[in-house]
């Protein structure tokens, strides 16, 4: 008999109703427990059989983790807020277009509806060697199967690679970094809240994690500072299909201009490395300047500078030079 | 017990029927357990402190559904096999196709990709519960069949939820908008553009009737 793709193996099936339950079930069962928000990454782990978790703790119920509202200092996000809520929330629309779009750009009508924030931010890499479940570095194995003479890598990274070639997923992870946003992380006895930038790790860090989040911590909101609202802003995804696809690569950018000259700047890139990926030397380059186009190829080549791309996608190099200048050319307000 | 039964009554029946009662038999038993497979737990054990009840109550086409769900199932499953409503369709079963799209508060979400445990409460509306009790056909199934807009129609009922949810959201949308809303869904005879024009006349439809 084939291998069995559409049974899930059985697990006990917790719903907590508030979030200290939650988090008292995710530090009893530990590495044994699946965090479960939307599911739209899980169910693939799950059907596929790569991942067995013995206990499943679904976050539909917990109240707390929902909900977005104006704070003093920005906005609230709850990590359980749907995509689409994300994308049509009038405080984000109106003040954080860039955040909206990027949520706006993820996948159908149908995973908006269901995914959330915080689930986009955690979901795992789209590697197809590692999510057959391959024993690859990533998965606690010796070997790259997407680096190899014969491998698939056309989607694979260009930037920080580390052993492992896998990107970042995510369309509103650079958007949040873009936007200098905050992430809190709880735990059974702990909180603590880390920038959207270091929330995410590449593989020199720890190959086997794509966020800071350790088991038993969960990630219950996301705050998004005042300082970028408003600002203008650029946001592209470039994807193989208009709907549904991951992105091949994506842009997030935020300016602050005055008298024609950039006077601050905040730009992320996605999908073309383990983590989104802020490109410093770019902002630092910008700081200052008017837009012109030898500007605009200067900071294109500054962008690419360390690319390192696989057989297969060279193509990502340019790609990602393209995007940040056009970024910078096309910003809107 | 279904062999006894055979071999009890082997005088009057022939070798082969009795073979094929034997095959019958066989065959219905793994089928079970390949829809409920895994440990006989899945089916005895008690569910751990704290952890789900396999008896729910599901509100589906504006009835409250008496049913035992496992803890690992998901609502397409729950549907199809054990509420009678196949009408809801598995595709890819991954969330990429669309085939499954149900309404759960009269939005659009795939059937495949949620557990039947995760909609405890909700409202979920499948493609049964859209005629009119007299038999009347919706106005988006209506546009439908006016249109002609399938040609193998297994994606119909995925894209006529779709539509559904589409018109809940955003009652008078463009071509490109109706697109859009139509995205999360996919029809392997390309019959995009019938189908778009099936959504647009179901927005007409929709307003006449209002």
């Amino acid at each position: 008999m084939g291998v069995v793709r559409d049974m899930m193996k059985p697990f006990e099936l917790f719903q907590p109703t508030e979030l200290d339950g939650a988090l008292d079930l995710l530090s009893r069962h530990g590495s044994d427990a699946w965090i479960l928000s939307g599911g739209m990454d899980t169910f693939d782990w799950l059907k596929d059989r790569a991942k067995q978790p013995s206990v499943v703790v679904d976050l539909g119920g917990v109240s707390e983790l929902k909900g977005i509202e104006g704070t003093e200092d920005g906005i609230r996000i709850g990590a359980m807020a749907s995509l689409t809520e994300v994308a049509t929330h009038p405080e984000i629309t109106s003040r954080y277009p860039l955040l909206a779009e990027s949520a706006e750009k993820v996948a159908t009508p149908q995973i908006r509806q269901q995914g959330t924030l915080g689930g986009n931010l955690c979901q795992d890499t789209r590697c197809w060697y590692y999510r057959s479940g391959w024993p690859c570095y990533r998965a606690g194995g010796n070997i790259c199967y997407a680096n190899t003479p014969t491998a698939l890598n056309r989607e694979h990274c260009v930037f920080e690679a580390n052993r492992c070639v896998a990107v970042s997923p995510s369309d509103t992870a650079p958007a949040l970094i873009a936007l200098d946003a905050r992430m809190t992380i709880r735990s059974r006895r702990s909180e603590r809240t880390v920038e959207a930038e270091d929330f995410f790790l590449g593989p020199a860090t720890d190959i086997t994690r794509m966020t800071v989040l350790r088991p038993g911590e969960l990630l219950t909101e996301i705050h998004v500072p005042q300082r970028w609202a408003g600002q203008s802003y650029y946001f592209e995804k470039v994807a193989d299909r208009k709907a549904w696809d991951f992105a091949l690569a994506n842009v997030a950018a935020t300016f602050q201009r005055q008298n024609g000259r950039i006077q601050d700047a905040r730009i992320c890139v996605g999908a073309v490395a383990a983590k989104p990926l802020r490109l410093r030397n770019v902002e630092a380059a910008l700081r200052g300047q008017s837009v012109d186009n030898s500007l605009l190829e200067q900071v294109g080549e500054l962008a690419v500078r360390n690319a390192r791309p696989l057989r297969q996608n060279e193509y990502k190099v340019s790609l990602t030079r393209n995007l940040v200048k056009r970024a910078i050319r096309d910003a809107r307000t | 017990m279904k062999i006894l039964e055979v071999v009890n009554a082997g005088r009057t029946v022939s070798r082969r029927s009795f073979i094929k009662g034997v095959i019958a038999a066989g065959a219905t038993a793994s089928a079970t357990s390949y829809l409920f497979r895994g440990p006989a737990s899945a089916f005895a054990a008690p569910p751990a402190h704290g952890a789900v009840e396999r008896l729910m109550s599901l509100n589906v086409n504006g009835q409250q559904r008496r049913v035992d769900v496992l803890p690992h199932e998901t609502l397409a499953m729950t549907l199809r096999y054990k509420l009678g409503l196949p009408g809801t369709k598995l595709g890819c079963d991954r969330a990429e196709c669309g085939a499954c799209t149900v309404l759960l508060d009269g939005t659009v979400h795939y059937a495949c990709s949620i557990l039947t445990h995760q909609v405890r409460g909700r409202e979920v509306l499948t493609i049964e519960g859209l005629e009119a009790p007299d038999g009347t056909l919706h106005p988006v199934q209506e546009a439908v069949v006016d249109e002609a807009g399938f040609q193998c129609a297994f994606c119909a009922p995925g894209f006529i939820m779709a539509m559904v949810g589409m018109l809940n959201q955003n009652p008078n949308p463009t071509r490109e908008e109706a697109a859009r809303a139509l995205s999360g869904n996919l029809c392997r005879c390309g019959d995009y553009n019938k189908i778009l024009n099936s959504a647009m006349r179901a927005v007409e439809y929709t307003q006449q009737r209002v």
